[in-house]
């Protein structure tokens, strides 16, 4: 195989990869957006979303998508209750100490997951048979075809959500101006709740979806693809939710292309690399315009 | 018949005492206007009758219900809606967003859809605007904005905090027109203003604020004929 070819591969994996760190950069980008918060324990969501994945095909006997559904939802209330018992008590308290309160409950989640789910990996069980599609020189999985699918679809809905309905519109309006949003009887607190339910959803499907394609999932799965994550919201403008999107593909290709040119071991490095070149340039991130954050 | 009744209004920024327990009611349909120099108290009592700053005593009621501690988001349902200082327009959304932003809590479709006929006609410039962000408005045209927002809700009685600050003077008069024209066509106006003199002249009530207390209060004519009301903006200024 020369470069060429083996560089088009890699950019389909990192793609696919991208595909996944976009879904949980969103999370990162709408929470922060809404509460100005890195909600560190992100990625512990995701790490949840694939067990619940897990125990709805092997407990539950559901088939994928279903289960997928099941996990979204228990993820959902994972993310409302998160924000409802540990953040929204120091919504008034300098950001400092929520985000120790974020590491606090990511750590929290860890253990917790450790201590319920056993800390060695588990095999993800395949809810579809592998198949490989040639494209020419190059293939395709399937399981990469089904995580560009929920990937976009998700992606899709949920910019029309944002952009053109009522609770998308209440959504902007308390990103921008939380008192002023109050006035005009949105009830804030409940749109909070509802973002971070939005947020932990996609995250969810994300850990099932990598569960899948890895096929091993285990309670410290989410502290580097939510540390990611968390580059690729930073690196498409944190706040800004197309610019997740952008981060998270952006980071997904640069890293497997890396790989290509023989690396294999700073494959990770490179997100971070990437990050500290682009905040050079332009600190507020790709789509993220001069002085956008107002006090 | 009485639109809001305040009662021994008392707020607290920390420990200081911000308002030492004023009392006064808005009649139905009036405009009511709070005046007072910087720091007398104008803001914090809007804020504090809207629920966005916690009472540390008195009661509230609005239309014979008591709302001392109903929360700020259930309000503009009642008919009570707070236009705040500085504007406070959604900028990254439309004109049109904005405004309907302001009926959040509505469910009436065709009522929605009239009283936004009704705001673009009373403000044409947003009209013109309309898809245009919010954010590119000049000042003027976000403080119609701000207003035909706040009518969006509805409202019954409209708490308009300084509506004129940082305006040019020519657009501080087309203002006031237009707070004239919102309280003819039947919602109540409770007023805050530093720009006493064009305030007093739309009013029918006035009371004045000083370091949190009520120091004047009657109508618009007794308190603008009152010679106090120099000495209490000249020597709190």
């Amino acid at each position: 195989m020369s470069w060429q070819i083996a560089a088009l591969q890699q950019l389909i994996n990192g793609l696919a990869v991208g595909s996944v760190y976009a879904l949980i950069a969103l999370g990162y980008t709408m929470v922060y957006g809404i509460i100005k918060l890195i909600n560190f324990a992100h990625g512990d969501i995701y790490m949840l979303g694939a067990y619940f994945g897990f125990y709805a095909i092997t407990m539950l006997k559901l088939p994928l998508l279903p289960a997928m559904l099941v996990s979204m939802v228990a993820a959902a209330i994972v993310g409302v209750l998160l924000e409802r018992i540990a953040y929204r008590p120091l919504r008034s308290s300098p950001r400092i100490s929520v985000l120790i309160t974020a590491i606090g409950a990511s750590l929290l989640f860890q253990s917790t997951a450790q201590l319920v789910f056993g800390a060695s990996f588990r095999p993800f069980p395949q809810a579809m048979p592998f198949r490989r599609i040639q494209l020419g020189p190059v293939f395709i999985t399937n399981r990469q075809l089904l995580i560009f699918g929920v990937a976009v679809l998700l992606m899709v809905i949920l910019h029309v959500l944002v952009t053109y309905t009522k609770f998308g519109k209440a959504m902007r309006a308390v990103a921008r101006d939380k008192e002023a949003a109050l006035l005009m009887g949105i009830n804030v607190d409940r749109i909070i709740s509802a973002t971070f339910a939005l947020g932990s959803a996609l995250a969810a499907t994300a850990g099932i979806l990598v569960g899948m394609y890895y096929n091993r999932i285990d309670p410290y799965m989410g502290m580097m693809p939510g540390l990611k994550a968390f580059v690729a919201a930073v690196l498409g403008g944190i706040g800004i939710v197309p610019g997740a999107v952008v981060g998270g593909l952006l980071m997904g290709v640069a890293e497997n292309l890396v790989v290509t040119l023989g690396s294999s071991t700073l494959r990770d490095a490179v997100a971070f690399a990437v990050l500290i070149v682009v905040l050079l340039f332009r600190p507020n991130g790709l789509l993220g315009k001069k002085g956008m954050e107002k006090v | 018949m009485i639109m809001l009744e305040v009662e021994d209004l008392t707020v607290h920024y920390g420990v200081i005492q911000a308002i030492k327990g004023i009392s006064f009611q808005v009649q139905e349909g009036e405009i009511f206007t709070l005046l007072g120099a910087n720091g007398a108290g104008k803001t914090t009592t809007l804020k504090a009758l809207s629920g966005l700053l916690p009472k540390t005593q008195g009661k509230v009621r609005f239309r014979g219900g008591d709302i001392t501690t109903t929360p700020s988001h259930a309000l503009p349902a009642l008919g009570l809606v707070h236009v705040p200082e500085g504007r406070r327009i959604f900028s990254g959304l439309s004109v049109a967003d904005n405004l309907l932003l302001g009926a959040y809590h509505r469910k009436d479709k065709a009522g929605i859809k009239a009283d936004l006929e009704a705001v673009y006609e009373l403000f044409p410039r947003l009209a013109e605007r309309r898809k245009q962000d919010a954010g590119s408005l000049s000042g003027g045209e976000q403080q119609m904005l701000a207003m035909g927002r706040g009518l969006m809700s509805s409202p019954k009685l409209l708490l308009l905090d300084e509506p004129s600050m940082g305006l040019a003077p020519i657009l501080v008069e087309e203002i006031f027109r237009f707070i004239q024209e919102i309280n003819k066509r039947g919602t109540t106006i409770l007023l805050v203003e530093q720009n006493a003199h064009l305030a007093l002249e739309i009013s029918h009530q006035a009371c004045v604020l000083e370091t949190g207390q009520i120091a004047l209060a009657g109508s618009a004519a007794e308190v603008a004929a009152d010679g106090r009301i120099q000495e209490i903006y000249l020597g709190a200024g």
